[in-house]
């Protein structure tokens, strides 16, 4: 960018400060191509590619495994078993001795990695793979949550939390409502596919460019696995194409894969999996299964609820235990709970490994409580919008979680009312009442629903993050901080930051890939956190170097530091108004440092890792979604016509980014709760392995209508930077509101006098199997 | 003969020989041509990262459409102009598709970024209306996990009324030349490594090569074919391309039927079957893709004989039919009879499809198909059912009902027919019908739907054909949204 001085010591304001509406920085690279992915890297000479061969049994001892033939294919370099792993053979970040790189004496899910073959060629790879000698000896194995709970199939203890006495009050309620639900689970389906590609440097040391969200656990897990120190692991991440919480633990196992076949072979080498070996190999948002019993009184008020909360795990730890006590903390949503039972039971079953997804369990727990609210209100005869609202968290009563935390910042209820009045909720809903009334096959369904979303890491020790700000002589920035850049614009709102407290456009700053030997010990970019957290560590690091060149401007200009200001693209130093490339040039003339590390932590997330209790979240974001959608009781085809959602990002860095992740994540949840099914068969096998059988939202299928709003009014009550709040991962939790509306067309089916029996996702054939039901109860009880 | 295949790589010329046959264009140019804007997503033409432009030469005009490159093979590239997301800004100005879509926000991780680039500059580049309707259509191969849609369409809705003149109308009178001098009327051999690939230029060279070839795999679209490598990894020693022959590319009316060549693309066949009726308009609107349907081809969607295929159970209740060549006989088969069993057909070694023949339905005579599947655009169906009823003197006269996704082919529910004909036009016969259906199918329960689900929607299809057919409008969701071919 040239400078023109003349402009810059008249502008007005930077450009890309903060709360600017802005897009993404890498918008122009990615409509021309010009992007670069892992698999889009120039290739090093000598490149391995790697092919991963699978299980093909759910549950089996491997007896034989003979890969000599394996060894003498054409271009074949060399072949990896579990034998080969010099380290320890477990990637796993839980660490708990359950996720071997490479199966050794038991399978245990179809898919699982046995062996790896790397050739010149991928298909020469693929085809050596074919000529391993595998025998199986069949093991029971275990693939519902039912036969893991019937056979005790667990991953560690019980979680439970206990509000109150739940069990007298439940008993002593007016009304009481039991039911079920399963909730399925979700395949992140990023665009870009699991990618790592190792080089070998001196000493035997590693540097692998990985698509992963954890840099800093890959590089890890990575050493652990070859046997080295985390010193000899270098990870980099430009960009992913796409990630949801399925490139955090999800990548470790492929990049330790390069990785050993670097070592290995003292060639360079890349892991790139393709759709269908990606989908088959790799964890998914868990499935659960919900048994629930609830008092409440005649207006529908909860008194105490006892839930059963039964998550399929797969076949390992993974994150499976962290993300079963978010569902548990997210069971309450907007509702207030005085007194609970929340047991969560983690099922070890034989399929793949379940991980983070966006929402990181706490969907699956809003869903519950949504089905609970219908469960009443169908119950008592009442509007289920009435019933929420009678639960609905209040500002400074029936405020408290059941996890004891009070919710000190609640705005739900003007929410609440902006959403009914921008949706015109209370006529429309007459409107749909009166429309089923009259309409034989079309059936129409509105709801709305309030969202509490909570933020911040639960494990106190995630809570941290690091960045490092360079500038150089000239006056141009360096931005490098922990967070990685999967689409949600972390890396723009960043810059934004760092050029608001300098005052310089942000073209001034080069954004820059997120690398271990940059910034150590970086958590994952993760829960919604990645600007609160890394935002601050960069302002941090800018306001370190910004208090040097007040000093140093202070001592050399003779002037008082509340002299020294920073403008647009320029200081002004008492009278004078100088470049900000000059007072940088100078102050490095002078011997000044122009590098600084920021660290930023928050301590004060902390839980009872027994009772559950605690201040389990740093703040909440808050958010109303008013759906309508037609459904046909012909077959179950529905539609979304119309999305109504307010919602609360505190005071926006970027609501052009904000708007984005809104309706990113809306139309994400949606194709969680309608078309998009995992479906398993009686071997375990993974059916759904590729677009061609697993439904997400297409261009068609997004709202008919979606008007989506930012409450400019809402400030974080917390301290992030510039009073912003989150934005990553609520709006997917709004779109839960889908599957309640698609739940009360099909209950118009039974005159609104029984609740459904929905599961989720709302394919349409769940939706005409439980218009049916209906149909069969209405014709049963008159 | 031969034995190079030439074309146009945005302004350069190819000339390639000697290269395995079944190698695709993503591969060619991400490896090749180190052209790494176009991705792999799925490389099973579903998720549209690798869609290019291809350019080909048509009535003395560029006509371009967006195809998937992941599964297309390099050999059918020959006379042609590929177009990728490298080749559309010039002069340092990107081109008005990519910078809508830059500054509307309609990237996030960008992965899928250049698909839906090439996807919107096809629609441009052949004067596509860039209505809200009709990008519903343009966009249906188009994956995006990230922005929800909504940007991406209002970045190409602000494009409706702007100028087209861009660098490629600009040279289009250079391209045309150059294709057209490209254009020899010869056959085309490929060899490499003891796979051979055949482009031949007539009808009659094709019924030849395939007398010595006659397990070679014939090549269409691709886009069955394309899957047969990139997905199941087979080896295919001998593919033959029946795309260069301009005689099979022809679709003609002529007594009542039309009939549509080998080489006729799936959107050629919707233009003139939603034109003749109507009906079929929307079942090819929600046949896959547009980039598959632009290259797709109908006598390819029945030849391969898919459980799935969308088009047989509607073309069986159409009474359609089938022609097959061998050398130079012909045989002309009633369409529902070359389905044998599970992906068994009856078409000998050496024989290929040339035509299928559509009789269009006579005055009075009445006609629905309905395709259900879990997602409304580029699914597979669940179940399709078409129904065909003539009505004499308020009587059943005549009566097909063709289902797929029911039985391992596409079959008619001939035990409901046989329970119709005759009856007066009621619903007690059709609750008849409904009943007797249950003797007809035995459905299998897979990823699609469950046996009991396909057996209730197929049954409450002829309900709803039946309420249709005596002209009721509240059967469906309306929806104006989905019409870009009515």
């Amino acid at each position: 960018m040239p400078k023109v001085i003349e402009k810059t010591l008249a502008a007005e304001t930077i450009k890309g400060g903060v709360h600017q509406r802005i897009i993404h920085d890498s918008a122009f690279k990615h409509v021309t191509g010009q992007a670069q992915y892992v698999d889009d890297l120039p290739e090093p000479r000598e490149l391995l590619h790697v092919f991963i061969a699978q299980s093909q049994r759910a549950h089996a001892r491997l007896v034989k495994l003979d890969v000599e033939a394996v060894r003498r294919a054409p271009g074949v370099a060399t072949v990896l078993t579990a034998a080969d792993v010099p380290g320890e053979n477990d990637f796993g970040h839980a660490h708990c001795g359950d996720e071997p790189v490479f199966a050794s004496d038991t399978v245990v899910y179809f898919g699982q990695p046995i062996f790896a073959v790397a050739a010149d060629t991928v298909a020469n790879a693929r085809e050596a793979a074919r000529l391993a000698v595998v025998e199986y000896e069949d093991l029971e194995p275990i693939l519902t949550v039912r036969q893991a709970m019937e056979r005790k199939s667990f991953l560690g203890e019980p979680m439970q939390l206990v509000q109150g006495d739940w069990e007298a009050a439940l008993a002593a309620a007016p009304h009481r409502a039991k039911g079920s639900i399963e909730v399925g689970g979700q395949e992140h389906f990023y665009l870009e596919g699991q990618a790592s590609l190792a080089l070998l440097r001196e000493d035997g040391d590693v540097y692998i460019h990985c698509a992963t969200q954890d840099p800093s656990a890959v590089q890890h897990m990575v050493a652990r696995v070859l046997g080295r120190d985390a010193n000899a692991v270098t990870i980099e991440v430009r960009r992913m194409g796409g990630a949801f919480g399925g490139k955090e633990t999800g990548a470790t196992q492929f990049a330790s894969i390069a990785a050993l076949v670097a070592v290995r072979t003292r060639r360079p080498a890349k892991v790139r999996l393709d759709r269908d070996d990606d989908m088959v190999m790799t964890g998914k948002r868990h499935d659960f299964c919900f048994d629930y019993d609830v008092g409440f009184d005649t207006d529908g008020r909860i008194l105490s609820i006892d839930i059963v909360l039964m998550q399929r795990a797969g076949y390992s730890h993974d994150q499976s235990r962290p993300v079963l006590q978010r569902t548990i903390y997210n069971c309450d949503n907007a509702y207030f709970l005085p007194s609970a039972r929340l047991t969560g039971y983690a099922c070890r079953t034989n399929t793949q490994s379940n991980t983070a997804f966006r929402g990181f369990g706490s969907p699956q727990g809003n869903l519950v409580i949504e089905r609970v609210m219908d469960e009443i209100a169908y119950a008592l005869g009442k509007e289920p919008f009435d019933v929420r609202m009678a639960n609905l968290y209040g500002e400074s009563e029936r405020n408290v979680t059941p996890y004891d935390w009070v919710l000190k910042d609640n705005i739900l209820p003007r929410i609440v009312d902006e959403a009914l009045e921008v949706s015109d909720f209370a006529a429309r809903r007459q409107a749909v009442v009166a429309f089923n009334r009259q309409s034989r096959i079309v059936k129409r369904g509105i709801a709305l629903m309030p969202l509490k979303y909570p933020v911040g890491f639960s494990a106190r020790f995630l809570n941290q993050a690091g960045a490092l700000v360079h500038i150089y002589q000239d006056g141009s920035i360096h931005l490098n901080h922990g967070g990685t850049e999967m689409g949600q614009g972390l890396f723009i709102k960043v810059a934004q930051v760092v050029a608001e407290e300098f005052q310089v456009d942000v073209d001034r700053i080069k954004i820059t890939a997120t690398v271990t030997d940059k910034v150590p010990n970086t958590t994952a970019t993760a829960a919604s956190s990645g600007t609160d957290m890394n935002g601050a560590a960069a302002q941090i690091a800018a306001r370190a170097i910004k208090t040097r060149l007040i000093d140093f401007a202070a001592e050399h200009y003779k002037v008082g530091e509340e002299q020294i200001v920073f403008e647009p693209n320029r200081v002004r130093v008492g009278n004078q108004l100088i470049p900000f490339d000059a007072l940088v040039k100078q102050a490095y003339e002078n011997l000044i440092s122009l590098s600084a590390f920021g660290y930023y932590r928050n301590p004060d997330i902390a839980v009872d890792p027994v009772t559950m209790k605690g201040r389990a979240y740093h703040y909440c974001c808050y958010g109303t979604a008013v759906v309508e959608v037609a459904i046909d009781t012909l077959t179950g085809e529905n539609r979304v016509q119309r999305v109504d959602i307010v919602h609360d990002v505190g005071k926006s860095l970027n609501p052009t980014i904000d708007m984005g992740q809104l309706e990113g994540g809306f139309v994400q949840g949606m194709g969680w709760v309608t078309s998009e099914e995992l479906v398993w068969d009686d071997r375990g096998r993974l059916r759904t392995h590729a677009p061609s059988t697993y439904k997400i939202p297409v261009c068609s299928d997004r709202p008919k209508e979606l008007n989506m709003r930012l409450v400019d009014w809402s400030r974080n009550r917390e301290n992030t930077v510039y009073r912003s709040k989150a934005i990553g991962e609520p709006p997917f939790n709004l779109a839960i509101s889908v599957f309640n509306a698609l739940t009360d067309a099909v209950a118009s089916v039974g005159n609104y006098r029984f609740c459904p029996d929905l599961d989720a996702p709302a394919t349409p054939e769940r939706i005409l199997m439980a218009c049916d039901a209906l149909r069969r109860r209405l014709a049963a009880e008159g | 003969m031969r034995s190079s295949i030439r074309f146009l790589l945005g302004r350069e010329m190819r000339e390639l020989a000697n290269f395995p046959p079944t190698t695709t264009v993503l591969d060619y140019l991400r490896g090749t041509e180190r052209r790494c804007g176009t991705k792999e997503g799925c490389a099973e033409g579903d998720c549209g990262a690798c869609t290019v432009v291809v350019g080909e030469l048509q009535d003395g005009t560029m006509r371009y459409r967006a195809v998937n490159s992941c599964i297309q093979f390099l050999g059918t590239l020959d006379g042609k102009q590929l177009i990728t997301v490298e080749d559309l800004a010039g002069n340092g100005e990107l081109h008005p598709v990519q910078e809508a879509i830059a500054t509307s926000n309609g990237s996030q991780c960008g992965f899928c970024t250049p698909g839906f680039v090439m996807s919107l500059f096809s629609a441009w580049a052949t004067g596509q209306q860039l209505t809200r309707v009709a990008l519903d259509d343009t966009l249906s191969g188009n994956l995006c996990r990230c922005t929800g849609y909504g940007t991406i369409v209002d970045a190409a809705a602000s494009l409706a009324g702007r100028d087209r003149n861009d660098r490629f109308a600009q040279d289009s009178a250079a391209t045309v030349e150059r294709l057209a001098g490209l254009a020899d009327a010869q056959d085309v051999a490929i060899e490499h490594g003891g796979m051979r690939f055949f482009a031949p230029a007539t009808t009659e060279r094709l019924a030849d090569l395939l007398l010595d070839h006659p397990d070679a795999t014939i090549l269409a679209g691709g886009t069955d074919v394309g899957l047969w490598v990139t997905k199941q990894h087979r080896n295919l020693p001998v593919v033959i391309s029946v795309l260069g022959i301009e005689a099979l590319r022809a679709s003609v009316l002529a007594d009542g039927v039309l009939a549509f060549g080998a080489g006729v693309s799936l959107n050629a066949a919707a233009l003139a079957l939603s034109r003749y009726v109507p009906e079929l308009g929307l079942l090819m609107r929600r046949f896959a893709s547009a980039q598959i349907r632009n290259i797709g081809t109908l006598c390819g969607n029945i030849a391969n004989g898919s459980p799935i295929g969308d088009l047989p159970p509607a073309l069986i209740a159409l009474g359609a039919e089938i022609v097959l060549r061998k050398g130079d006989r012909q045989r002309v088969l009633a369409l529902q009879d070359y389905f044998l069993a599970y992906q068994k057909q009856d078409r000998e070694p050496g024989e290929f499809v040339e035509a299928v023949r559509v009789p269009l339905p006579p005055a009075g005579a009445l006609f629905r198909v309905h395709k259900v599947s879990k997602r409304r655009d580029e699914d597979i169906s669940a179940v399709c059912a078409a129904h065909y009823v003539e009505i004499e003197d308020g009587r059943v006269a005549a009566v097909r009902l063709a289902y797929g996704g029911m039985a391992a082919t596409p079959k008619r529910a001939t035990a409901a027919e046989q329970s119709l004909l005759g009856q007066l036009w009621a619903e007690q016969a059709i609750r008849r019908a409904q009943e007797a259906m249950t003797e007809d199918f035995a459905p299998i329960s897979d990823m699609r739907a469950s046996a009991a689900y396909r057996m209730t929607v197929a049954t409450n299809l002829l309900w709803r054909s039946f309420l249709e057919m005596d002209g009721a409008d509240d059967t469906q969701i309306p929806d104006e949204w989905c019409l870009a071919h009515a």
